[in-house]
């Protein structure tokens, strides 16, 4: 009987210990980036293509700094792993908007989803692709037959784009997927690495040399970058639900309010870079200090300056991104997309009608008074 | 003790281990307690050189081998040994206590890898509880029934051939749908129902082969009793389950963790030691020690939670004395 009780009393015990790390798990699933709204705000999810950084840092200052708010809105934003496909989650109706590269959701778009462009925040790209200042590896002409780097899952399009624009043979290129880092280049498995100029390359300027004990320098490396090429494609654009813009009202408002919080926020980011780069780290973002600004830094000079306004798709580079796409073709011979997309899938509508509303306002909208900062990168980024 | 083992015996409450030899004997002779400390002090120990016994394997080759690896053909077979790839041991260790970054607010590394595997470890327990349930009930239902073992179990072993990478994203948009009320899915739980799903395999096969373990005599004996199903279950089924239900459990809650890691790495849930990680993976090249954090973490994460599962058969000892004596 003793002997049954104690058992008993140590089955309770491991079931409260049980309920302990449940409910603790609850409590910090609760403090997940969602601010308790004050009753009638809207709640709007904002999918992005990757987890917290810099890159993304004006959808966290609107957030951060009540821009969202302002406009009624409350915002769920949901970093991506490995795995969530932004567009996906936007067309399967788990979010209200993603944030996603042009050339991957056009190849989405031909396979069926009903999703529009309705803000082009980057309005350049900027891929590069990296090399070694001593590895005659100077223009995309010098691909042929070497070890490309790439991270596929449909960043590799500019790639073949250029290629293809040069008319070089793609099947001749041998595609190595890199994986989170830069350490592929480094030890010589890559002759010539994707880097985005607010990340990758930075990892690289942040890695020390073993020869000379020293962080390695710009002098160290060729870059290509694929803004020059004709391979250059649209980067982070807003997307949204094409059927819900065509006909849902509430969505229609929710959307230009939800541009003008993201205009303000990116509007804050130009003009205070630590700040933006602060608030990303407060946010979950898991880099250095000098790597996270280095980052915003990077991302503005991206979006900044924006002579039509920011987010105003420029119809040139539109149909150039889409030129690329059609044009590109794969190491293994696939193609992007084969026919052209349909016209539902880009509208300045909503992001027009978002910077008319904010005309009056002391915001500077096209970055015409917009200046990078330098930044000094340390090791590791930290 | 003695008393009561003989009294249960007698009762039929353990019968199903009366048959198996060394049962007999009955638990704890006197010189039993020491032997076993002493022996856990040996594994303990083992354990130990075995640690220091890999990290003196890591500074040997990265001492002698070749800087770019040993390659055969074109596969390399052994990894490269410059400071990039292979962090000394001692770099490994002394960055765990320095800050994550330079950032004012940053705290000391490992308290952020503990603090991550804590959460991990929280979630994977919700995982591996629901895989429990889930695994003896669909036992019990499979044992019950032998159409249901037919039906159910082919369908249980191919559950297992699924992809995580295309099953979690499915998870998640199913998780951000469901809204019940004032309960809203949460993100973490989309985690534990991976980790749950892993999780419950073992359990079930375990549980299944645990609760068919019984000898048919045993059964006929209960029959003879006129115990009905329950009372079978109870008192013949479930202690005569313990022994396979413990390995299994013990597989399922490896399962868990590594569900839980994986799922998190995959839908990017932030604060476990997944999303750190992928987090610090991105800053190998320029802070290859600190890429090596969570990797240790994750692998103690591991031990730590198939270790709880052995409080567990502390507790249930008296059941399993069929395990010990084979």
């Amino acid at each position: 009987m003793n002997h049954s009780r104690r058992r008993l009393a140590t089955v309770g015990g491991l079931a409260l210990a049980a309920t302990l790390a449940f409910t603790a798990c609850s409590a910090s699933g609760d403090g997940s980036g969602e601010t308790d709204g004050g009753g009638d705000l809207t709640p709007v999810k904002l999918q992005l293509q990757w987890l917290p950084q810099g890159q993304f840092a004006g959808y966290f200052a609107a957030q951060e700094l009540g821009y969202f708010e302002e406009e009624g809105l409350e915002v769920e934003i949901i970093p991506s792993g490995g795995d969530i496909v932004p567009q996906d989650a936007l067309a399967n109706g788990d979010v209200d908007y993603a944030i996603a590269w042009v050339p991957k959701v056009l190849g989405s778009i031909e396979q069926g989803a009903n999703l529009t462009d309705i803000a082009q925040i980057f309005q350049r790209s900027g891929t590069l692709q990296v090399s070694w200042a001593d590895s005659g590896i100077e223009s995309v002409a010098d691909f042929e037959g070497k070890k490309i780097g790439s991270w596929g899952f449909g960043n590799e399009w500019e790639i073949f784009a250029a290629m293809a624009a040069e008319g070089l043979d793609s099947t001749t290129v041998q595609i190595i997927t890199q994986d989170f880092n830069m350490n592929a280049f480094l030890q010589g498995d890559i002759d010539a690495a994707q880097a985005m100029t607010y990340n990758e390359y930075a990892q690289l300027l942040e890695a020390v040399n073993p020869d000379t004990g020293e962080l390695y320098t710009e002098d160290d490396f060729n870059v290509i970058s694929y803004e020059d090429t004709e391979g250059a494609m649209l980067q982070d654009a807003i997307w949204a639900d094409t059927a819900r813009l065509e006909s849902d009202e509430a969505y229609q408002d929710t959307t230009v309010k939800f541009l003008k919080a993201v205009i303000k926020g990116w509007v804050y980011a130009a003009e205070n870079p630590e700040g933006a780069s602060e608030i990303t780290i407060a946010a979950g973002s898991g880099w250095g200090p000098s790597h996270e600004l280095w980052m915003v830094n990077e991302t503005n000079k991206l979006i900044w300056p924006s002579p039509d306004g920011i987010g105003i798709i420029d119809e040139a580079a539109w149909e150039k991104t889409v030129a690329g796409a059609l044009a590109a073709v794969n190491e293994a011979g696939a193609h992007l997309i084969t026919e052209e997309p349909p016209a539902t899938a880009w509208s300045n509508e909503w992001i027009q009608q978002a910077l008319d509303e904010l005309e009056g306002e002391d915001l500077d909208l096209t970055g015409e008074g917009f200046e990078p900062i330098d930044v000094t990168l340390e090791e590791g980024g930290n | 003790m003695r008393e009561t083992e003989s009294a249960r015996a007698g009762r039929g409450a353990s019968a199903a281990s009366v048959s198996r030899p060394g049962s007999r004997y009955g638990p704890g002779g006197p010189t039993r307690p020491a032997r076993r400390g002493g022996r856990r002090l040996a594994t303990w120990l083992w354990g130990l050189a075995g640690i220091v016994a890999i990290a003196l394997i890591w500074e040997v080759y990265k001492l002698l081998g070749p800087a770019d690896g040993v390659v055969i053909g074109d596969a390399r077979v052994l990894p490269r040994t410059t400071d990039l790839a292979m962090p000394h041991v001692w770099d490994m260790i002394a960055r765990l206590g320095e800050p994550v970054t330079r950032s004012a607010s940053a705290q000391p590394l490992w308290l952020v890898i503990v603090l991550a595997a804590l959460s991990t470890l929280g979630i994977a327990a919700v995982g591996w509880l629901v895989g429990l349930v889930v695994g003896v009930g669909l036992a019990l239902v499979m044992q019950r029934w032998r159409i249901a073992e037919w039906g159910l179990l082919p369908w249980i072993v191919l559950s297992q051939t699924v992809p995580l990478i295309a099953f979690a994203p499915v998870v998640k948009s199913w998780g951000s749908r469901v809204e019940i009320g004032a309960f809203e899915w949460q993100d973490w739980m989309s985690v534990a129902l991976i980790a749950s799903y892993l999780a419950f395999f073992p359990i079930a096969i375990g549980a299944l082969k645990g609760l068919q373990s019984p000898d048919v005599i045993h059964e006929e004996l209960m029959r003879s009793y006129a115990a009905g199903y329950w009372q079978t279950l109870v008192k013949l089924r479930f202690p005569a389950a313990v022994p396979y239900l413990l390995p299994a459990l013990r597989l399922g809650a490896a399962n868990a963790v590594v569900g839980a890691v994986v799922a998190e790495v995959s839908t990017g849930l932030q604060g476990g030691i997944g999303r750190i990680l992928i987090q610090f993976a991105g800053q190998a090249s320029g802070d290859p020690a600190k890429a090596w954090g969570p990797i240790f973490g994750a692998v103690v994460l591991g031990l730590v939670a198939a270790g709880s599962v052995a409080l567990l058969g502390v507790i249930l000892g008296n059941y399993r004395r069929t395990e010990e004596a084979s």
